[in-house]
C-alpha cells in the first residue's frame, strides 16, 4: 500500500465543552497509481481529511503510513520534509508565489530540497512544457490567468517526483470548460505518469472520470 | 539557498520601496551619526596629536587669562595688566636651572613685503633668540635672531624659505633688505637667516608660524609697539620634570603676579590635550547617545515592518511550508530580508556620515578621515541590528501552523 490511514481521530477544542470531532475514526488505503476522488457535503471534513493525507495535520489518534513511513510520528521538520519529497499539493486558489515567475514556482519545491540550481531550472522547464506552460516561464502570476496559474501549480506539485499529488478542489476557482481541461491534466498525469491522485471535488461528472470515488459524510466516510 | 534567499529580500524590499526606505530612516540616522562621531573624532584626535609633535611635549604655556571666565570679554587687558619685563627676568633667574629656554615673542605689524615687483602678504613676530629652540625652528641658510641683536633693537629679520623664494628668487637672501609696507610706512628688515616653512597652524600658536612669517628682534617689535610686557610666553622644560615644573610656576606666580581680573595659568601639552580629549569625550557621547536612540528605533522600525511583512505573507508563507519549507528556511527568508534592510541603511548612512564629516571638516579646519576598519564594522554593526531585530518575527514566521497560514485570508 502506497497509504494506510488506519483509525483517524480528529478532534478540535479537546477537553473544553465545545469539543469538536472532525473526522471519526477514518480508514483509507490508497494503491499506487490510483486516481481517488473525495466527495461529499461542505462541511463534512474532506478538506481536514486531506491535510492529513498531505502530512500537514496530525491526527489526534490514528496511525498514517506514507510509503511506510509512520506520519503520526513525525515532528514539524519531519512533516516539511515529507511534503517536500513525497507530496505534491494544487490548491482551490492556486497559492503560487507572488512576484515569482512560474519557473521560479516550479523549481521552489527542489530549492528546499536542496537540488542544484541548473538542475532544478532544467525539470522546472520540463514540466512547465508538459503542462502546457513552457511559453509563459518567465511570467509572474498576477500575469497569467486561473487555468494557467493551476497549471502552473500542478507543474509545481510534480516537482519532485511525489509519491502522490493532492488536489482540494482544483477547478472550484475556474469556469467548467477550464476547470474540464485540468481535470484532461490529472487524468493525462495519471495516465501517463502513473502518477497517484487524491483529489476532492464537488462535481459529479468530473468524479465519475476518477478510477475510485470516496465519500465522506459527517466525518465518516460511507462508502469505499 | 543563501542566493536565492538575497534574490527574494530584494524583491520583496523593491515591492515596497516607500515603506523600506521610511524604515531604514532611523538606521541611516544612527549609522550616519557614528560614522561622522568617529571621522570627526578621528580626525580632531590626530590633528591634536601633531600638535604635541609640533608645540613639544616639555613645553609648558604660560598666558593671562581671566580668573572668572566670563570677564574674559568684559575687560582689555591694559599694559600694566602683562607679565613685565622685571617678572620675567625674575622667572629667568629662578627657574634657570630647571629649564632649556624661555620663548618671548611680541607680535609685530605685519603688512606687505615688496622686492621690486613682487610682494607678499607677511606677518611679523618679534622674538628672543631662545624662541627658536623652544619651538624648532629650523633654520636653512644664516642664523636666528641672536642676545645681540635684541640688545641693540636691530633691525634684522629671519625670513621662511617661501617668503625668500617670492622676494629674492634663487640668489643668496642674506644681507639683502626685506621691505615690509604696513599702516604706519614701511619697515626695512635686514635677511640675516632663512628657516625652514612649514606649515603647522597651532592651537596652542606663542604666535605666527605661517610661512610667510618675518622674526624680528622681539625689543625691536616691543619698541614699535610700544609694548610694556607680555601676554603669554613659552617655557621648555627638563625631559621628565615637566609637571613639577608646572606646579613651582604656578606657585611662583601665585606669589609674584597679582591682579584682581587676571592670573598667569601654565598649560603643558599633557593637560592642553586631556582637556580637549575630554571635551571630544563628551561630545561624542552626546552624539553616540542620539545615535544609539535612533539604532534603537531604527531596529524596532525594521522589527515592525518584519512582523507586517509576515503577516502580509501569511499565505505565502503557508505554501512554501506545504511545498516543504522547513523552519530553517523560512526563518533564515525573513533574516536575510531584515538583514538586507538595515544594511541597505547603514550603506546610506556610511555615506551621509561621510558626507557629513567632511563638511565638519571644512568647518573644524581638520582632515576628517575614515578607515576601512570603521566602514567594515558600521556595515557588520547594521547587518546584526538586522539580523537581532529581524529573528523575533522571522521566528515567528517559521513557527506559523501551515493550514492556518493557508486559511488566512
Ligand atoms: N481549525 C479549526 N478549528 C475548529 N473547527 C474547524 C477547524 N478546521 C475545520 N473545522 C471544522 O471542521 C469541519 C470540516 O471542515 P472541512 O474544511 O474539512 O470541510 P470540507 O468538507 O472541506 O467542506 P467544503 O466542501 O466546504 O470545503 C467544519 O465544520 C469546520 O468548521
Ligand atoms: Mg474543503
Amino acid at each position: 500500500m502506497l497509504l494506510e490511514l488506519k483509525n483517524i481521530v480528529k478532534k478540535y477544542y479537546i477537553g473544553t465543552e465545545n469539543e469538536l470531532e472532525i473526522l471519526k475514526n477514518v480508514s483509507l488505503s490508497v494503491r499506487k497509481g490510483e486516481f481517488v476522488a473525495i466527495v461529499g457535503p461542505s462541511g463534512s471534513g474532506k478538506s481536514t481529511f486531506m491535510n492529513m493525507i498531505g502530512a500537514l495535520d496530525k491526527p489526534t489518534s490514528g496511525e498514517y503510513f506514507l510509503n511506510g513511513n509512520p506520519v503520526h510520528k513525525m515532528d514539524d521538520d519531519e512533516l516539511s520534509e515529507i511534503r517536500n519529497r513525497e507530496i505534491g499539493f494544487v490548491f482551490q486558489n492556486f497559492n503560487l508565489i507572488p512576484r515569482s515567475s512560474a519557473l521560479k514556482n516550479v523549481a521552489l519545491p527542489m530549492l528546499y530540497a536542496g537540488i542544484s540550481k541548473s538542475k532544478r531550472m532544467a525539470r522546472a522547464k520540463d514540466l512547465l512544457g508538459l503542462v502546457g506552460m513552457g511559453e509563459r516561464a518567465g511570467h509572474q502570476p498576477n500575469e497569467l490567468s486561473g487555468g494557467q496559474k493551476q497549471r502552473v501549480a500542478i507543474a509545481r506539485a510534480l516537482a519532485n517526483d511525489p509519491a502522490i499529488l493532492l488536489a482540494d478542489e482544483p477547478t472550484g476557482a475556474l469556469d467548467s470548460k477550464t476547470g474540464d481541461m485540468i481535470m484532461e491534466l490529472f487524468l493525462k498525469i495519471n495516465r501517463e505518469e502513473g502518477k497517484t491522485i487524491v483529489l476532492i471535488t464537488h462535481s459529479e461528472k468530473l468524479a465519475s472520470q476518477s478510477g475510485r470515488v470516496v465519500a465522506v459524510s459527517d466525518g465518516k466516510i460511507t462508502n469505499q | 539557498m543563501l542566493l536565492e534567499n538575497l534574490g527574494l529580500a530584494i524583491e520583496s524590499l523593491r515591492a515596497n520601496k516607500m515603506r523600506s526606505i521610511l524604515t531604514m530612516l532611523g538606521i541611516i540616522i544612527g549609522i550616519a551619526s557614528v560614522t561622522a562621531i568617529i571621522s570627526i573624532g578621528n580626525a580632531l584626535s590626530s590633528q591634536v596629536t601633531s600638535e604635541m609633535g609640533s608645540f613639544g611635549a616639555t613645553n609648558i604655556y604660560v598666558m593671562l587669562q581671566a580668573k572668572n571666565p566670563e570677564n574674559e570679554t568684559v575687560y582689555q587687558m591694559q599694559d600694566n595688566d602683562l607679565l613685565s619685563e622685571e617678572l620675567i627676568t625674575n622667572f629667568q633667574q629662578t627657574f634657570s636651572d630647571r629649564v632649556k629656554g624661555i620663548a618671548l615673542s611680541q607680535q609685530g605689524e605685519g603688512g606687505t613685503a615688496k622686492e621690486g615687483r613682487k610682494s607678499s602678504t607677511v606677518s611679523v613676530l618679534g622674538v628672543n633668540s631662545q624662541f627658536g629652540i623652544v619651538n624648532n625652528i629650523k633654520l636653512v641658510k644664516g642664523r636666528f635672531i641672536n642676545e645681540k641683536d635684541n640688545a641693540g633693537r636691530k633691525n634684522v629679520g629671519v625670513v621662511s624659505e617661501k617668503l625668500s623664494s617670492k622676494l629674492f628668487g634663487r640668489s643668496d637672501p642674506l644681507g639683502r633688505e626685506a621691505k615690509v609696507y604696513t599702516k604706519q610706512g614701511v619697515a626695512t628688515y635686514t635677511v640675516v637667516g632663512v628657516y625652514k616653512s612649514e606649515e603647522s597652524p597651532s592651537m596652542l600658536s606663542t604666535g605666527s608660524t605661517e610661512s610667510t612669517a618675518i622674526y624680528i628682534p622681539v625689543s625691536t617689535a616691543n619698541l614699535a609697539a610700544g609694548a610694556q610686557g607680555y601676554s603669554n610666553f613659552t617655557v621648555m622644560g627638563l625631559d621628565g620634570k615637566v609637571q613639577q615644573l608646572k606646579e613651582s610656576m604656578d606657585s611662583f606666580f601665585a606669589s609674584s603676579y597679582k591682579n584682581d581680573i587676571w592670573e598667569a595659568n601654565s598649560m603643558t601639552m599633557e593637560s592642553q590635550l586631556k582637556s580637549m580629549m575630554n571635551m571630544l569625550g563628551s561630545v561624542s557621547m552626546a552624539i553616540g547617545a542620539i545615535a544609539g536612540i535612533s539604532l534603537l528605533v531604527g531596529g524596532v522600525g525594521v522589527m515592525n515592518i518584519m512582523m507586517v511583512s509576515v503577516t502580509e505573507r501569511t499565505r505565502e508563507i503557508g505554501a512554501r511550508k506545504a511545498l516543504g519549507a522547513k523552519k530553517f528556511h523560512i526563518r533564515s527568508q525573513f533574516v536575510i530580508e531584515a538583514m538586507l534592510l538595515s544594511l541597505a541603511g547603514g550603506l546610506i548612512g556610511i555615506v551621509l556620515g561621510v558626507i557629513i564629516s567632511s563638511v565638519a571638516s571644512v568647518l573644524l579646519g581638520a582632515k576628517a578621515s575614515l578607515d576601512l576598519p570603521v566602514i567594515a564594522a558600521c556595515v557588520i554593526f547594521s547587518m546584526a541590528i538586522g539580523v537581532f531585530f529581524g529573528y523575533y518575527p522571522a521566528s515567528k514566521a517559521s513557527s506559523l501552523d501551515p493550514i492556518e497560514a493557508l486559511r488566512y485570508e
